[in-house]
């Protein structure tokens, strides 16, 4: 099947007196209709400028380059005015805080209608009625009443259900979910999690859904990829990733959360802090922190491979790795 | 008698129109020496207000707080009484809680200046040594906070808190400021100064899973009561209260077998309008007539647990017989 979105070899760097300085590195997915795509990192590892440089929201200074095709169109490249009728009818995107993504002296229908109106030409009352039909979908009760609202009247967890259906209001292909719901407490975000996959299965939406948390990776996403500083380093369907994790990283990260089924006792730490832009350090960034280090780790950023049970991994250490290369 | 014991706490806050809010209705917990208790409860259920009353930073309108046996006092204008010094906080936001333009180890030395313990000459070695207490190199000591990690910043804010060689720590969302891989260091150093100083901890956080690995005992907090406490294994293995389940159902597992996991139906009530009876009953699975109109004390029951719910009515069931079967879900 034809993804919906292909990204090839992303890059996102800033130009500093000292030359670029090299943000995201050669990042390439790809995202089909009616599937959640993962894309997993700590803090600082290029997730977030992923995202931001597919839908041209690079803060100031940023450049990027490789491609990045939804339907033939490069959305890295494609002109102002054409780029904004994409962002929002095409491409959605869903922040993390949903306090401060809402606008707090505006009302809940202000905001709700303002797509709806200049994107798709509604006249008022047909966005009124829309806007309700949103609001029913993600499970806003009373939302005639709610419409009329102001964002500090609603709990976290219902805010964040208003800002997936700002994020639906024109019927996008695909939603960008940036940590949708790391503000929120555990019982609100399973809720928020099985809305999101409602809706992938009931209107074949495409979901880029960003986060540190690989408990919610494991939950909704068919496919994950895992970053560090600015590179993939694993990829490939979920249960390999998350279930059958290879690349030291990935693993490591997994050894390191306090989740469920892990024994008592004491966490496994991962040594270090991350890697940030400025510090990144040579061949596979996460050599210094990693266990079974090589000196080819040290001096060549290993490629991403493709092994045989269907991810790719970017790692020379890994025997599977090791004997593709052979 | 407990290091720190907490006895029917209320607090009440006041909205601006001048209802009443009740945060905290009645809460009482223990926590000994070198025991890690780990408060969990979603956002608005009252685990920092209670954190906050348990070392006098609010104030109570009823209940007693006591450190060391003694009564602790609410934080004013005089200066703390020289024992409640052994009673310290850790704020969640390492980013806030130290202040940005000055160096760490000045900073860790005002504990030190403070509690006037020992002659200043001393203060240079002794922050070194908190420093590596806490797994950071002495040398970081002249460093600023804009020099620092998330994770290191933490531990700074830590070893301030030790330098008034304090006998319980109070930690309010220590972790979850803190990227995934550096919650695990941190919760470790945790772990690892309650063995080594036999410091005791009140840990709140929301996340039910990082206190499963940290914490001895858990408490479980829920629009301002706590409804069961227990060591955290048992809580884990045989949860009792129907919120307790909730909590730990709701938790993704990382393990890529894509099982959504169960949402907890409405929303945490307004504290202001609490339900009558249980608290819980209007998102209760198992709820039944006596839970909307009776409020069920915390009680006490086998293996060191308590539990105020009605499913679990029966008194101590090792008075009785031993083989009374426990409510099973």
């Amino acid at each position: 099947m034809k993804p919906l979105l292909s990204v090839r070899d992303l890059r996102v760097w800033l130009d500093t007196a000292r030359g670029p300085l090299s943000i995201v590195d050669g990042v390439s997915f790809d995202i089909s209709a009616g599937q959640v795509f993962g894309l997993a990192g700590e803090s600082g590892s290029g997730k977030t400028i992923t995202a931001l440089a597919l839908l041209g929201l690079l803060p100031a200074g940023a450049r990027c380059g490789g491609s990045a095709i939804l339907d033939e169109r490069d959305l890295l490249t494609m002109p102002t005015a054409q780029r904004r009728r994409t962002r929002g009818r095409e491409v959605a995107m869903v922040f993390q805080d949903p306090v401060s993504s809402l606008h707090p002296m505006l009302t809940i229908e202000r905001q709700l209608t303002e797509h709806l109106r200049y994107q798709l030409g509604m006249s008022h009352k047909e966005a009124d009625e829309r806007a309700i039909q949103l609001l029913t979908e993600v499970r806003i009760p009373n939302p005639k009443a709610a419409l009329r609202g102001y964002p500090h009247q609603f709990s976290g967890g219902m805010r964040q259900r208003i800002q997936i259906a700002i994020g639906l209001a024109c019927e996008p292909r695909l939603l960008i979910a940036d940590e949708p719901t790391t503000a929120l407490d555990v019982t609100v975000q399973a809720g928020i999690l099985r809305l999101l996959h409602r809706l992938c299965e009931e209107k074949d939406l495409a979901v880029m859904l960003i986060t540190h948390d690989l408990g919610v990776l494991s939950a909704l996403a068919d496919t994950v990829t895992v970053m560090y500083a600015g590179r993939v380093v694993e990829s490939g369907p979920t249960a390999q990733v998350m279930g059958r994790s290879r690349h030291p990283y990935t693993r490591a990260l997994i050894d390191s959360l306090p989740h469920p089924e892990a024994s008592y006792g004491a966490l496994v730490p991962i040594a270090g802090d991350p890697a940030g832009p400025e510090s990144r350090p040579s061949g596979c960034a996460f050599h210094p922190r990693c266990r079974y280090v090589e000196p080819s780790c040290v001096a060549a950023v290993p490629p991403l491979v493709r092994v045989d049970d269907g991810r790719e991994m970017a790692c020379p250490v890994d025997p599977l790795v090791a004997s593709r290369a052979r | 008698m407990s290091l720190l014991e907490l006895r029917d706490i209320e607090v009440v806050y006041q909205r601006s129109d001048g209802t009443p809010v009740p945060a905290v209705v009645g809460a009482s917990l223990d926590v000994d020496a070198g025991e890690i208790v780990g408060l969990v409860g979603e956002t608005g259920c009252g685990k920092s207000s209670l954190a906050r009353a348990a070392v006098g930073l609010v104030a109570t309108t009823g209940g007693s707080v006591t450190f060391e046996g003694q009564q602790v006092h609410v934080l004013g204008r005089r200066a703390r009484p020289a024992r409640e010094r052994r009673l310290q906080l850790v704020f969640q936001n390492p980013y806030e809680s130290i202040n940005p333009r000055r160096m760490v180890g000045a900073q860790v030395a005002d504990a030190l200046a403070i509690g006037r313990t020992e002659p200043r000459s001393n203060f240079r070695a002794r922050v070194e040594q908190l420093l590596q207490r806490v797994g950071l190199p002495a040398s970081m000591a002249r460093r600023f906070p804009h020099q620092l990690s998330g994770g290191q910043r933490q531990r700074i804010a830590i070893a301030r808190a030790l330098a008034a060689d304090p006998a319980m720590i109070v930690l309010d969302e220590p972790l979850s400021a803190l990227d995934a891989s550096v919650q695990a260091q941190v919760a470790n150093l945790l772990v690892a100064l309650a063995r080594d100083l036999h410091v005791g901890m009140l840990l709140i956080s929301h996340d039910l899973a990082i206190v499963r690995h940290v914490a001895h005992r858990t408490a479980v907090m829920y629009l301002g009561v706590i409804v069961e406490t227990a060591p955290t294994a048992e809580l884990w293995k045989a949860p009792m209260h129907p919120y307790t389940q909730a909590l730990i159902d709701s938790i993704p597992h990382a393990d890529g077998a894509g099982h959504l996991p169960v949402a907890l139906p409405g929303e945490i009530p307004d504290p202001a309008m609490p339900p009558p009876g249980c608290r819980f009953h209007p998102r209760c699975r198992h709820v039944m007539d006596r839970c909307r109109s009776e409020v069920p004390q915390l009680v006490a029951k086998d293996g060191g647990r308590e539990v105020a719910c009605w499913l679990h009515e029966e008194p101590l069931v090792s008075q009785q017989s031993a083989d009374v079967p426990r409510m099973s879900r």
